[in-house]
């Protein structure tokens, strides 16, 4: 209860220009969101604490945006048919469990190396995960692109044809978006992993929906819709968690949800207008960018341990805010791309059109 | 005039201002009560379940109004749905 009181001081005085700023940043969170079933959060999460919110409270707020959000990504693109439930519970549960167990570690590297220690940890665990992740997601799209096989329907992986052949009586499951029985045996791991990475890094999409595609072998389009379940699953689960602890800014979540709900339905709209592997474009550029933003903050977290010379006050101001501005920069530029693939199917399905009746 | 009104589709104005007015009225609500809101969600324990449920309120009213937002503007998913396996 002690904890709640200190929480509710730490809610921060709201004016017009931040909410607006939240709004926004929702908005092009939100569309991302939609359409690569994960993002956002990564940006979400520090543009509160520049705000001046207290970090526990900010990872709380975000969270509570993204369950919702989540949810009505993830009823719109059911619509589209993109959405596989089953394998979204699944992945969700044990996402849930690697949450916990994230935050624990978490924890522990926090009571042994301090704060400085633990943004060490994130920072790491960032940089490598999204460059052999985003690297890969990124060369795999270039490659489809460079083969002018953009427009065939997406081949399974040699890991998830495996995956698919490998029986374990007792637990097969049959999945609709892989057309095939699996072993939970496999889906627990990958679910536990996007956990565990969403509780370090507030992004579990980053491993989830690359883990859907190339280890399930989930095609693009479903594997990010799907992803918006687990993010639903987790982050309900994640904030109810915090609020228990009354560590939620409602006025944060809901003002970042007025506008990242215009934003989800957008990105999903989106995803009915492109080839699949725009997705993996726009995942893979924001994995890649992002990394350097973290990258860039790994010399000031081991000057404050003392590992390496202590920087100085101007330099850590300056790597502090080009950190930031490139993140801002991965999820515009994600944006952007999103819009632009729309932008351009719709082009081609009204020509489309016009030819049509011309015919007629 | 049958074929004409089946080409075009009704766009959802009435939805979309009721979802409109309520989310507006949401929102007035959280904004001009803020301190008695933030305290009493802010109170952790079985209170916890108050943010959850303002969520699932906020979206689905909100959620409703910005998808009709789109559809009224004429953003739509394609026509032609691309098959998923």
């Amino acid at each position: 209860m002690h904890d709640a009181v200190q929480a509710a001081a730490n809610f921060i005085n709201l004016d017009a220009v931040n909410m607006v700023y939240l709004f926004l940043v929702g908005f092009v969170g939100g569309l991302v969101s939609g359409f690569i079933g994960s993002g956002g959060a990564f940006v979400m999460t520090p543009a509160m604490m520049s705000m001046g919110v207290p970090g526990l409270v900010a990872v709380a707020s975000n969270m509570c945006h993204k369950f919702p959000k989540a949810l009505i990504g993830a009823i719109k693109r059911a619509k589209y048919g993109q959405v596989d439930i089953k394998l979204g519970i699944v992945l969700g549960i044990s996402a849930e469990a690697g949450v916990l167990y994230g935050a624990h570690i978490q924890e522990s590297i926090k009571k042994a190396f301090g704060d400085a220690g633990s943004n060490l940890y994130v920072s790491v665990a960032f940089v490598v995960i999204l460059a052999v992740v985003g690297g890969f997601v990124l060369m795999d799209a270039w490659k489809t692109y460079k083969s002018g096989t953009a427009n065939d329907e997406e081949k399974a992986t040699k890991i998830a044809r495996w995956v698919q052949s490998v029986n374990i009586p007792g637990t097969m499951v049959y999945f609709k978006s892989l057309n095939a029985r699996i072993s939970v045996l496999f889906t627990i791991p990958l679910g536990f992993a996007t956990g565990m990475l969403a509780a370090t890094i507030a992004v579990g999409g980053f491993i989830g929906v690359p883990a859907m595609i190339y280890v399930l072998g989930a095609p693009s389009l479903m594997a990010s819709a799907t992803e918006l379940v687990i993010a639903f699953v987790m982050g309900l689960g994640g904030s109810f968690k915090f609020a228990m602890h009354g560590l939620v800014d409602i006025r944060l979540a809901m003002i970042i949800l007025a506008g990242s709900l215009f934003g989800i339905q957008l990105g999903a709209i989106g995803t009915t207008y492109v080839k699949p592997f725009i997705i993996k474009v726009v995942m893979g550029v924001i994995m890649v960018i992002v990394l350097f933003s973290r990258g860039l903050m790994v010399p000031v977290y081991l000057s404050q341990l003392g590992l390496i010379q202590t920087l100085g006050e101007g330099t850590v101001k300056v790597l502090k805010s080009t950190s930031f501005a490139i993140m801002i920069f991965a999820l515009v530029l994600g944006a952007f791309i999103v819009l632009r693939a729309m932008w351009q199917g719709r082009k081609a399905e009204h020509e489309l059109a016009t030819k049509e009746a011309l015919v007629r | 005039m049958a074929a004409y009104n089946e080409n075009v589709k009704k766009k959802p104005y009435g939805k979309l201002i009721i979802m409109g007015i309520i989310s507006v009225a949401l929102y007035a609500e959280l904004l001009l009560n803020q301190d008695v809101i933030n305290n009493t969600f802010g109170k952790g324990g079985i209170y916890a379940f108050l943010p959850i449920i303002a969520a699932f309120v906020f979206s689905y009213f909100h959620g409703s109004f910005t998808g009709n937002f789109w559809t009224v503007l004429g953003i739509e998913a394609a026509k032609k749905k691309k098959e998923v396996k």
